[in-house]
């Protein structure tokens, strides 16, 4: 059975007339056009498809689009400022944290979702917490670096010293 | 997926009734349901969603006990400031079911109504010897996990809420699968005002007690006490994780370690 649903996506009211089983990544992707989430593993393993539904991070490829009824929805396309990167994206791209790029957009949700709780997040904490987002590429090193530095810099302070992370080890 | 019609339940009465259609299933955060339904494993004519019904939320204190209603989160409980205190031992394993995105949506009631054999809170609700509530009635620890994903819940039985003593001294101790997170082998150890319990969760079909090792246990309360407790393998899992001789190996070792934590 079809049926209409409703819901906020990067501030803005959207609606799309979904079945029940469709997934919210589906809506997002496929009925808004909002590639920037993806499907890695379709189990809820590997966090491609992490958005943040009324502020909390979630696996989209695990949430029906009509339990997101009434939602407020932020994907990666609403992170950043118009063409001024999110500081978190800038730290990505600073630390050549991502190869591929697969997993980054579900990195970038989860890191800001990480945060939002704890704004100096450790380097064993920021691994922890990222233990539902894997990347094939880069071996997490940079994504630790990036996610360090784009929590110092949304504090207001400076980025660490060597920001191309690239550490000698 | 199969397709379905969805219903959000306004009540608990609302839910009740639609579950008298016997296609019918529950939902509540979906961690399980929804992959399980991808995987065609389960083909419901329609989905009741218990995320609209308040009096399925929260945490309380009620004396000498701590209630999580049932569809209170992993990430709820791993916060609370009132498990955290009473019984920190449960705060810590709910913060290590899946990862942050899945404790943001699964329930307590959803995983022991579900009873993954690899699942980690039947081993604290046995562990800690709690009280399942339901819309009709309260079942004991003991009794509610019967089988491989079998449970004592009856055909339109809904779980309200977990009532779990405060036990100050316990433990929970989990070898995890690396890209699942679930328990090849979990086991919780507790310190109750009955008795210790030993509580192993991913070994076998359903969570079970090891009686051996809370004897030896209640006599002396170290970890030397139980390393010569192997369990028996026979009837315990054997997949492409782990081998039964490997889990049964699995429960001596993390029983010393949760009992070590406790001390």
């Amino acid at each position: 059975m079809q049926r209409t649903v409703s819901l906020t996506v990067n501030g803005k009211p959207a609606s799309a007339t979904v079945e029940g089983r469709t997934l919210l990544v589906q809506l997002l992707r496929e009925h808004l056009g909002l590639t920037g989430t993806h499907v890695g593993c379709d189990t809820s393993q590997c966090g491609a498809c992490v958005v943040h539904v009324n502020g909390e991070a979630v696996k989209s490829c695990t949430l029906l689009a009509v339990q997101a009824e009434g939602a407020n929805v932020l994907t990666i396309e609403g992170v950043a400022n118009g063409d001024t990167l999110h500081p978190m994206q800038e730290a990505f791209r600073n630390n050549h944290a991502l190869q591929c790029g697969f997993c980054t957009p579900g990195m970038v949700m989860s890191a800001l979702d990480l945060v939002k709780d704890n704004p100096r997040p450790t380097d064993r904490e920021i691994r922890e917490y990222l233990e539902g987002n894997l990347c094939r590429c880069t071996g997490y090193h940079n994504i630790v670096l990036a996610i360090a530095e784009g929590a110092a810099v949304m504090r207001g302070e400076a980025p660490p010293a060597n920001p191309h992370g690239v550490a000698a080890e | 997926m199969y397709e379905f019609q969805y219903h959000r339940a306004t009540s608990l009465d609302d839910a009740a009734s639609r579950l008298a259609d016997e296609e019918a299933k529950l939902v509540a955060g979906g961690m399980t349901l929804i992959p399980t339904l991808k995987l065609r494993l389960a083909k419901p004519t329609e989905l009741i969603d218990l995320a609209a019904i308040p009096s399925l939320k929260g945490i309380t204190e009620e004396g000498d006990a701590v209630v999580i209603g049932a569809m209170t989160r992993h990430a709820d409980v791993n916060r609370s400031d009132v498990v955290k205190r009473a019984i920190p031992a449960l705060a810590t394993l709910a913060g290590h079911i899946g990862d942050p995105a899945v404790r943001n949506r699964g329930t307590i009631g959803g995983s022991i109504a579900n009873n993954d054999p690899a699942a980690d809170y039947p081993a604290a609700v046995v562990g800690l010897n709690a009280t399942v509530r339901t819309n009709k009635r309260e079942i004991a620890a003991d009794q509610f996990f019967t089988g491989l994903f079998e449970t004592a819940l009856q055909p339109g039985e809904i779980v309200t809420a977990v009532r779990f003593p405060k036990v100050a001294q316990a433990n929970y101790q989990k070898f995890k699968n690396p890209a699942s997170r679930y328990a090849i082998v979990g086991v919780f150890v507790a310190r109750t005002p009955a008795g210790v319990r030993v509580a192993v969760s991913g070994a076998g079909a359903c969570v079970f007690r090891v009686p051996a090792m809370e004897t030896a246990l209640a006599a002396n309360f170290s970890p030397d006490a139980i390393k010569d407790i192997q369990i028996p393998q026979d009837g315990l899992n054997s997949d492409i994780h782990a081998s039964a001789e490997y889990r049964a190996h699995l429960v001596n070792v993390m029983a010393r370690r949760a009992v070590q934590a406790c001390a």
